[in-house]
């Protein structure tokens, strides 16, 4: 995707921000950082204006709910003595409805913020990770000063995942609708939904219900280690050394 | 004296020129728009938490309903990020075949967007005329992957199939008989190549009669120029891209500056802007029609010349022949587990765009190994382009609303996902 990347951007975001960055590496050729919420304003506006930078343009900000990240609902390794795994149970969001779903509390750094950035001027990309400190009330400094454009994905964020962003002048809902209760992306709301809405001849209006399907999922989730992922991702490692 | 108050007033969501249900609260000082307030999501489906859902390949088909008049381009963004995932590639064929169906998808979108647009600024003919050239387009579509808009024709590694040895043909029908028949049949006697031949030959004399009724109309002109003016610091800040940062002046394209597919090979213009007004902006969209034009051109002579595979032969991510699946046991194991369970991919994360017909068109997938992408975001162009919608109409009148509207190119399919 960034072709002439100089391989050193790692290198000169590091020696920039020091400490200010908590980790810079690269992997598929994208490069990204993360920074810490009460460093994140700082390193953006360096990143919008210092001459190496010049990220002038924020392309994406995005929610991350890494709740059950790695986990697979289908033991596929060994057998036990009651025979192979069925796949049939875990905690997917298609697998619950909104009165039995998980109340997972205390995962450290569940929520995150990815922010993409581009350089026109340099023709590089950046991604920029933000974990967000209280999993109950994640918090994480507005960018609408920085990038304008981060406006709207910031209430996205926040309609979908709860995230507030601290200083932003507008934080409401987005996509979901008028008086809608939760957070739909979070990966403890269930997949169907808690309500649905018909229209009702006797009431003469459209009435809200509690939803009627069934929590259902067709493909259970296998994490596999194949090896020839492995054996590419050796390859390049080599070759990058 | 009577006080004077702001009038405040709903624009849609079921309004014909609000391109589908965006719903616009306007303050209006008279006719004067003050504020504007778009109110979007009635069409939110949550597309990217059904991919989370679902093995990579099953969500593919959710693309096309994205930007539902680029289909392709969404397309390929989701299929590029997953083939940089799984670190494969596809063939050059196939590589040649998506740039070929991007740009159909490109004239696709762009002649809905002048129609659209032409007709909701008062001009009812152009309407007619770019649907008359989309309806040969969507043959296309129809002829490769089977349907007229949701194509689910590019799968990681490559295309769903080969290009058709015959184009195919009208039947005699009460819609379609005698001469008009023997018109729409004339293109298509050969192979599909050569009918992009033939539409390439004649639509660029399409695009002049596009022009003769809009380039020096006075009535289209007075409703464009000057309107809607987007200076090139503020669709930086913004985050615009496409036409609607071309149109301002500044020369970036993705096909250029990070190509993807096999736009690095052929040769064609990016046509710029000076004012950054909706009239620059028409004039970018319909220069770049004619630039696809010559890079479909291209594709097709490339495609006659350079048989190949159009799919990766790595049967853990591409199915396996019918031939070689009732021949091989192997072979239907892989079948069987790929239809079923799909294939996983190595953890980690990656962001790939293409420039789609309103800009970039980008699929962010973090995967943490398993068969089904961990998260999915799909970053849409006329999501940050409608954002500056209060920015841009501040102190314009209400018609030109409608004038703006058209000229971001939204589609709601992309902005609710």
């Amino acid at each position: 995707m960034t072709p002439e990347a100089p391989a050193s951007l790692i290198e000169q975001l590091k020696a920039h921000f020091g400490e200010a960055i908590e980790s810079a590496r690269e992997a598929l050729g994208q490069y990204t950082i993360e920074v810490s919420p009460d460093r994140l304003l700082e390193v953006a506006k360096s990143l919008r204006d210092e001459r190496t930078f010049r990220f002038q343009q924020l392309i994406d900000l995005c929610g991350v709910d890494y709740l059950g990240y790695g986990q697979d609902e289908w033991e596929t390794d060994a057998v036990t003595d009651e025979g192979f795994s069925r796949g049939v149970t875990g905690l997917g969001p298609g697998r619950f409805a909104w009165d039995n779903r998980p109340r997972p509390a205390g995962i450290p750094n569940r929520y995150a913020v990815v922010v993409h950035l581009l350089s026109i001027e340099h023709n590089l990309r950046l991604r920029l990770r933000c974990f967000a400190a209280d999993d109950a009330l994640p918090v994480v400094p507005s960018l609408v000063e920085i990038w304008g454009a981060a406006n709207w994905f910031e209430r996205e964020a926040f309609d979908l995942f709860g995230i507030v962003f601290e200083g932003h002048p507008d934080l409401r809902r987005i996509l979901t609708d008028y008086g809608f209760v939760g957070h739909p992306f979070r990966k403890d709301f269930p997949l169907t939904g808690n309500v649905e809405v018909r229209y009702d001849p006797d009431k003469g209006r459209v009435v809200y219900e509690p939803v009627s399907i069934e929590p259902r999922v067709g493909v259970p989730r296998v994490v596999r280690e194949d090896s020839r992922w492995l054996q590419a991702q050796n390859e390049a490692a080599g070759k990058a050394n | 004296m009577a006080e004077i108050r702001n009038y405040t007033m709903n624009f849609g969501p079921q309004h014909p020129a609000a391109h589908g249900v965006l719903r616009l609260v306007l303050e209006l000082d008279g006719e004067t728009i003050v504020r504007a307030d778009p109110h979007v999501g009635l069409l939110h489906r949550g597309t990217e938490k059904l991919a989370e859902s679902k093995p990579y390949n099953q969500s593919i088909g959710y693309m096309d309903r994205l930007d539902y008049v680029s289909m392709m381009c969404n397309e390929h963004a989701y299929v590029r990020a997953i083939e940089r995932l799984l670190g494969i590639e596809a063939p050059v064929r196939a590589q040649y075949i998506r740039t070929l169906f991007d740009e159909t998808t490109r004239i696709l979108n762009h002649l809905m967007w002048l129609g659209s647009n032409a007709l909701d600024l008062g001009a009812m003919t152009l309407f007619l005329y770019a649907f008359r050239e989309r309806e040969e387009l969507m043959d296309c579509y129809e002829a490769v992957s089977g349907a007229r808009l949701h194509a689910t024709y590019y799968r990681p590694g490559g295309v769903y199939r080969d290009l058709p040895e015959r184009m195919p043909q009208y039947h005699e029908s009460p819609w379609t008989k005698g001469a008009d028949l023997k018109r729409r049949n004339e293109w298509r006697q050969g192979s599909m190549l050569d009918f992009f031949d033939a539409f390439c030959e004649d639509f660029p004399k399409r695009v002049d009669e596009y022009e003769t009724l809009l380039t020096d109309n006075r009535i289209w002109k007075q409703r464009t120029v000057n309107i809607g003016v987007v200076p090139p610091e503020m669709a930086l800040r913004m985050g615009m891209s496409g036409p609607m940062l071309r149109g301002s002046g500044i020369a970036w394209d993705l096909r250029k500056k990070q190509p993807y597919a096999a736009y690095d090979k052929v040769d064609f213009d990016i046509p710029v802007g000076v004012n950054g007004d909706c009239y620059d902006r028409y004039l970018v969209r319909v220069e770049e029609m004619r630039q696809s034009c010559r890079i479909m051109k291209q594709c097709v002579d490339w495609l006659r010349s350079n048989a190949g595979d159009v799919m990766v032969r790595n049967f853990k991510v591409a199915p396996p022949s019918r031939v070689e699946m009732k021949d091989d046991m192997e072979a239907l194991i892989h079948h069987f587990k790929l239809f079923t369970e799909g294939y996983a991919t190595p953890a980690g994360e990656v962001y790939c765009a293409v420039e789609a017909p309103k800009g970039e068109f980008g699929a962010y997938i973090i995967s943490d190994g398993a068969n089904k992408p961990f998260r999915v975001k799909l970053r849409a162009p006329g999501f940050s382009h409608l954002s500056a919608m209060d920015e841009i109409v501040r102190g314009h009148m209400l018609p030109d609303v409608v004038a703006v509207i058209g000229t971001l190119d939204i589609v709601f399919g992309e902005i609710d996902r």
